[in-house]
């Protein structure tokens, strides 16, 4: 299709002057810098959203050939689309001609794109299709495909979630998800085919670092202190301590929550060992919602015994998956984080509904599935807004420039505290270990200079 | 493990069925219509008024109060998508039964809400009221624009939209809530810091 175009469209800029990073990332506490500077912002669109895989969509947002999805790799904007022939790609979503986008509906289907403003138009491949009375240009700008869009020259998916990166040199995917690919299947492997749908979002912003939310992802010691009124809130009713969030209440190094880091700078919080292993167990600890009794009698009139199994799956599952730097699966959700600044961050939580392609849900997919929308909104209504209030006064306090640290330091001396077995570093719930080596992932990111290499070659 | 029945809106959603979802997405879809609309200019005052009413309570932080406009098995439904859809399957903005709402003004008094603290100072104006009547001599569908504004923390920024009512008549002539939608322009949006009651 194209390729007598060698060099690179993109030339990395020289690393960023006057940053350590050894200086600034220490072994128990990081810089405060990493969340306030616009250069380190900056190199962060290169070297992290665009050097390591980052998450763009998930297949259910894009089932079908020619549909699309708009989304952004970093601030670049992107078209994630499933071309004529199926195959899945990220576009830039940028004329060639002059820049504007040309993509400006949130999601759709569309075999062409033509940009509002010249008429330029390019299939759903990336190839230019036409331009507006080409005899006014010296040479066919279809010849050598250098007027195609811009697209992401990696494009891969691990059951349903497509990632991207720009690196021609980072590994294959799965090997980049490693050790986090067992606790994803885990999460899939509940529902019905191993697969879930997109239902739309809770969708919210802060005005914050990105990687506050991040840093907050496996952090099993702040909430019972940030979440205090929704655990207060799930707890009116009576003294059980079962409900939701509140076995973090107490000593809970000393329960069976555990903080695992996967490596590449994904971490999990696995709080699934508080549970009984039987059907009903968790839908026994889901706090309460709107239709919670209501769907349950009709469910257990009409599915007897086997309704327990069916109401787990309306349930949340107490998982915390956090890939690097911008997938967090976490309970029934999928939340993606998008920074917008150095101190803005968009965080939307998309919620998932079970399919039932082979029937083993005896009919029950849409009774669960009401159940499980409403189960996914109460932590985001009654809980991230909370940790998001938390995140922006971080961002205000840190605007102190003489008091320079951000202390990650909760275990770090105590080495008894961990164990560590093929590749995983495992602690206790309130251990702040994940973040101690997510930051070592992200500082070797942030100091490699790899030659990124988005493409006009129509590759497939 | 059999929840007791219970039907004490406030402490069990028996309520909240495949029915009463049905029947509330029905009750909201293609009731502003002009052939419908109630022309008694005493009908349309007392819905103001009452819609009024119920925006000073919640500018005055009277959550208990706002709670006592609403009829025991009610819904308070904001969108999550511009075209409404159906909340059986997809995720809204906020979507409460009774005791969802109690939950929400129980975490707001509990101190430790910290989107909440400051407590935003917020003051609502309701315009554009308009009464649908509906085939039930003692409900009305009421349209109204609104517009919040929201102080806190140095901040001012407003929240649009217009929100649906479904009043139920009580004795008396007064009205209760049976059902509200609130319709905010940017619901299909990030929005920061979500947490004051609309």
């Amino acid at each position: 299709m194209m390729g007598t175009r060698q060099q690179p469209i993109f030339a990395p800029g020289p690393a960023a002057p006057g940053y350590d990073f050894d200086a600034l990332i220490r072994e128990d506490k990081v810089h405060r810098l990493l969340y306030t500077d616009p250069n380190i912002f900056a190199l962060e669109l290169t070297r992290i959203f665009g050097g390591t895989w980052v998450y763009l969509a998930h297949e259910s947002q894009v089932p079908e050939p020619n549909d699309f999805f708009r989304t952004r790799l970093g601030l670049r904007p992107i078209i994630v689309v499933r071309d004529r022939n199926g195959v899945v790609r990220a576009l830039y979503n940028r004329c060639t001609h002059r820049g504007a986008t040309i993509c400006r509906q949130a999601r759709g289907s569309a075999k062409a794109f033509q940009c509002p403003y010249h008429g330029w138009t390019y299939h759903n491949t990336g190839e230019l299709a036409g331009v507006p009375w080409p005899e006014g240009y010296p040479s066919d700008h279809h010849a050598n495909g250098e007027f195609n869009l811009v697209q992401v020259p990696r494009v891969e998916s691990y059951r349903g979630f497509i990632f991207g990166t720009l690196n021609p040199d980072a590994p294959a995917l799965v090997d980049h998800l490693g050790p986090a690919r067992r606790p994803v299947d885990e999460w899939l492997d509940r529902n019905p085919g191993g697969k879930v749908v997109m239902r739309e979002a809770n969708r919210m912003k802060f005005r914050g670092n990105w990687k506050l939310a991040y840093d907050n992802s496996g952090d099993g010691y702040h909430v019972v202190f940030s979440h205090r009124s929704l655990l207060m809130m799930e707890n009116r009713f009576s003294d059980d301590d079962g409900k939701g969030m509140a076995y973090y209440k107490q000593q809970p190094d000393a329960g069976p929550i555990k903080i695992h880091y996967l490596g590449n700078g994904h971490h999990f919080k696995d709080k699934r060992f508080t549970l009984d292993q039987r059907p009903g167990a968790l839908w026994e600890i889901e706090g309460v919602h709107p239709g919670m009794e209501g769907y349950e009698a009709a469910l257990r009139a009409e599915h007897g015994d086997d309704a327990d199994r069916l109401l787990d799956l309306a349930a949340s599952v107490p998982m915390n998956i956090n890939i690097f730097p911008n997938l967090l699966i976490l309970g029934n959700h999928i939340q993606v984080l998008e920074p917008l600044s150095v101190d803005e961050t968009a965080t939307t939580w998309y919620g998932t509904a079970v399919v039932d392609e082979t029937g083993e849900l005896n009919g029950a997919a849409d009774a669960i599935n009401a159940l499980r929308m409403r189960t996914q909104e109460q932590f985001p209504l009654f809980g991230e807004v909370d940790d998001l209030t938390n995140f922006e006064e971080i961002q205000a306090g840190l605007a102190a420039e003489e008091d320079e640290w951000v202390y990650m330091d909760r275990g770090f001396g105590l080495p008894e505290r961990f164990s560590e077995a093929d590749g995983v570093i495992s602690g206790p719930a309130t251990d702040e270990v994940f973040m101690r080596e997510y930051m070592k992932a992200y500082k070797a990111l942030m100091t490699a200079a790899p030659e990124l290499a988005p493409t006009r070659e129509v590759r497939r | 493990m059999t929840r007791a029945a219970n039907v004490n809106p406030s402490v069990s959603s028996y309520y909240v069925t495949d029915d009463f979802y049905q029947a509330l997405v029905e009750a909201f879809t293609g009731w502003d219509r002009d052939d419908r609309a109630i022309a008694d200019p005493a009908v349309r005052d007392s819905c103001r008024a009452f819609l009024e009413r119920e925006a000073r309570y919640l500018d005055q932080g009277r959550h208990e109060d706002w709670l006592a406009l609403y009829v025991p098995e009610c819904a308070y439904w904001v969108p999550g998508t511009a075209d409404r859809g159906d909340p059986r399957r997809e995720i809204t903005f906020s979507f409460h039964d009774r005791r969802q709402m109690e939950d929400r003004v129980y975490r707001l008094a509990t101190g430790y809400a910290w989107s909440q603290q400051p407590v935003s100072r917020t003051v609502r104006m309701v315009s554009n009221v308009e009464a649908f009547a509906t085939d039930d001599p003692d409900v009305v569908m009421v349209r109204s624009n609104f517009q919040v504004t929201e102080f806190r923390d140095g901040d001012i920024r407003l929240w649009t939209g217009w929100s649906g009512h479904r009043l139920r008549r009580r004795d008396g002539g007064d009205w209760l809530i049976a059902a509200k939608q609130v319709n905010l322009i940017d619901c299909d949006q990030n929005i920061r810091n979500p947490s004051i009651t609309l």
